[in-house]
């Protein structure tokens, strides 16, 4: 660590020292960049990925955000009647998560099939009964999704491939669980550029095939959302769409934000269902510029990034905004580069 | 997958169900919680030099103990016999985490289970996971006639289960049966492997297709650690010996060369080392097998040597 943030990590606060800054390097091409987790891997601001299930700043609102998009469209969690224990696995698995993250405010307690779970971020301490829906408020998938801030996708393992036959994905980087849902991996995955002719997508798949309970594997993904909208959904692209045209130079600092996904792989125990959760967090590009390393992979990944990977992720029509806005701001941070110029 | 750490466990409870059956009661020994696990899983115990797998016959979710049921084979290698003659209640037992090999398939609308003998040992694990989730099934079980049926199926609903003495018995019945499998209804097979093929035969002759037949076989114990062989470093002129049990990127990195990698699967791709000599043995899914045949490349983490030594671009 560079004394500069050694500096800047006693001030900045947890949403950029714990942020999962997602480039290795300078250019971005798909990999099936996954490896062991929980694993602490440290950045240029801190570090993050040393639990599973990350409670954040955001959690409360986050939490609201997605009652609201789930009120309104009921379509956004699923759960395929054979996905039943599945969901039941991913409850478990996920209280179990978060009060190994955060002991000082949450606690589970499992006799039998009786669990009890305190979650003192919400003030709620409910009892209830694994396999007995009646016991819970919702669904427990719908439900499990009032205490994580994680989107969770269930695929079922059958015929030699996976299955997407259950999901609760309130916050969807431009894609649609109800369009996808009982899509195989291989067909969900379809639109993705580049990576079908690489292989990667098969032996991805063959690689969650065989994923054992003992060990949880993750993957980070990226893209540019504008304004801190979590719900970028196909579904809601007559909202959010049209911003992509509508951005200034001006506003890139405030209202573009790096989206980074955290995805963790879990082959869940009982039903041995794959878990897939998807954490989305967003930085505005104000404060990615703090992290004076971060600001300058940033520009250069999105600088570099080839024109198909930019249109799939949503980018093409803007990124060059994004990198005028950080050459302008690192030229300004940097008085050499400033003279030269 | 790397080899999951193994647990001891305390055997706190014999049963002896049959003459030739033992059943045996496993409680942690560490205190640590044992792992809940899929239905039809296997552990395999530590049998002094050997390691035999059985299935776990009780609740999945109940991890308060395992249970497995032991036949004892006279002819066998001897882990069977260990497990009846040689342990008390009170040891302790060397075991590997649940292994998954034979889940029951979500997505079927009816279970139809036929077991043989010991065979139906993972179908005891199945019942207690369909009596939590609602799902249907029948299940029906051939034992021979001397032989009592297997205790672990007191419990389970009367009406799920038919039971045969004599394979002639089951033979005979096994078209009506197939025949009157509603919509939906996927077959699940475990016994001996004669009785498997006839059984699956029959079905697919009776026009089951084939992916609503699954039979039980146990997985490979290990993956084999390799043969050794050695490394020459063409770049840096140094040469590594890679033992058996260690992988060429582990034995790389000792030697103090940095080699990125990331997943140690065979999978990410970023361990992918440059061959200049010598054949590899591929055990990755990240080259194409186009790639493969050219052989110019191996991923270190996975892949061996088909022979004495590589020559690689490091």
């Amino acid at each position: 660590m560079t004394p500069t943030t050694e500096r800047l990590s006693g001030t900045l606060p947890a949403r950029i020292t714990r942020y999962p800054f997602p480039f290795p390097r300078d250019a971005y091409r798909y990999t099936a960049n996954v490896q062991p987790a929980p694993n602490f891997e440290a950045t240029a601001a801190g570090g993050w990925g040393d639990v599973v299930v990350e409670v954040d700043e955001h959690y409360l609102a986050e939490l609201e955000e997605r009652e609201r998009i789930l009120e309104a469209d009921p379509d956004r969690s699923i759960t395929l009647p054979h996905m039943k224990a599945a969901a039941w696995d991913a409850v478990l698995y996920s209280l179990q998560a978060f009060a190994d993250a955060r002991p000082d405010v949450a606690r589970l307690t499992i006799d039998g099939d009786r669990v009890r779970w305190e979650n003192d971020l919400l003030e709620l301490a409910i009892e209830f009964v694994v396999g007995d829906e009646s016991t819970l408020p919702l669904d427990p998938l719908t439900w499990l999704g009032t205490q994580i801030q994680e989107d969770v996708c269930l695929l079922d393992q059958r015929d030699g491939h996976l299955w997407l036959d259950a999901g609760l994905v309130t916050f969807a980087a431009d894609w649609s669980l109800v369009f996808d849902i009982g899509m195989s991996f291989l067909e969900f995955h379809g639109p993705v550029p580049r990576v079908h002719e690489a292989g990667i997508m098969p032996a991805a798949e063959q690689f969650l095939m065989r994923l054992t309970p003992e060990q949880a594997y993750r993957r980070t993904n990226w893209t540019l959302t504008i304004d801190r909208r979590m719900d970028v959904s196909t579904e809601q692209y007559d909202v959010w769409g049209k911003d992509r045209r509508l951005l200034t130079l001006e506003e890139v600092g405030e209202r573009v934000h790096l989206r980074c996904e955290v995805q963790h792989l879990v082959r869940l125990p009982v039903s041995g269902a794959v878990m897939f959760y998807i954490r989305s967090s967003m930085l505005p590009m104000n404060e990615v510029l703090l992290v004076p390393e971060w600001a300058q992979r940033a520009r250069a990944v999105i600088a570099e990034l080839p024109e198909d990977m930019a249109d799939y992720k949503g980018i093409a029509r803007y990124r060059h905004l994004v990198v005028q806005w950080l050459d302008e701001q690192l030229d300004d941070a940097d008085p050499a580069a400033a003279a030269a110029a | 997958m790397s080899a999951p750490a193994t647990r001891m466990v305390a055997v706190a409870g014999i049963e002896e169900p049959t003459d030739e059956v033992r059943t045996l009661r496993l409680v942690s020994a560490t205190g640590e919680p044992l792992s809940p696990f899929a239905p039809g899983s296997n552990i395999e115990v530590h049998c002094g030099e050997r390691r035999n797998a059985y299935s776990l016959i009780g609740d999945p979710r109940d991890t308060s103990h395992y249970a497995i049921s032991v036949l004892r084979v006279a002819g066998g290698a001897g882990g069977s016999r260990f497990l009846h003659d040689d342990v008390r209640r009170g040891d302790l037992l060397t075991i590997s985490p649940p292994k998954s090999a034979f889940a029951p398939p979500a997505a079927a609308r009816h279970h139809l289970l036929i077991a043989a003998g010991i065979g139906v040992t993972p179908f005891l694990s199945y019942a207690r996971a369909f009596a939590r989730t609602g799902a249907s099934y029948e299940l029906h079980y051939v034992h021979r006639a001397r032989q009592d049926p297997h205790a672990g199926l007191l419990g389970l609903p009367m009406q799920a289960v038919r039971r045969y003495v004599g394979r002639e018995s089951l033979a005979a019945s096994l078209p009506e049966v197939l025949d009157g499998a509603r919509m939906g209804t996927h077959l699940s097979v475990c016994g001996p492997p004669a009785m498997i093929d006839e059984t699956l035969t029959l079905a697919r002759d009776r026009g089951w297709p084939a992916h609503r037949l699954h039979s039980e076989r146990f997985v490979g114990v290990d993956a084999p650690p390799g043969e050794p062989f050695t490394a020459r470093l063409a770049r840096s002129g140094q040469t590594i010996d890679v033992p058996t049990g260690v992988s060429l990127l582990d034995a790389v990195l000792s030697a103090g060369i940095d080699l990125p990698h990331l997943c140690r699967q065979g999978v990410c791709g970023e361990c992918k080392v440059g061959v200049l000599g010598g054949t590899p043995l591929h055990h990755d899914l990240h080259l194409s097998a186009s790639q493969r045949a050219a052989g110019d490349a191996v991923m270190a983490c996975v892949s061996r040597c088909d022979g004495d030594g590589l020559e690689l671009d490091l």
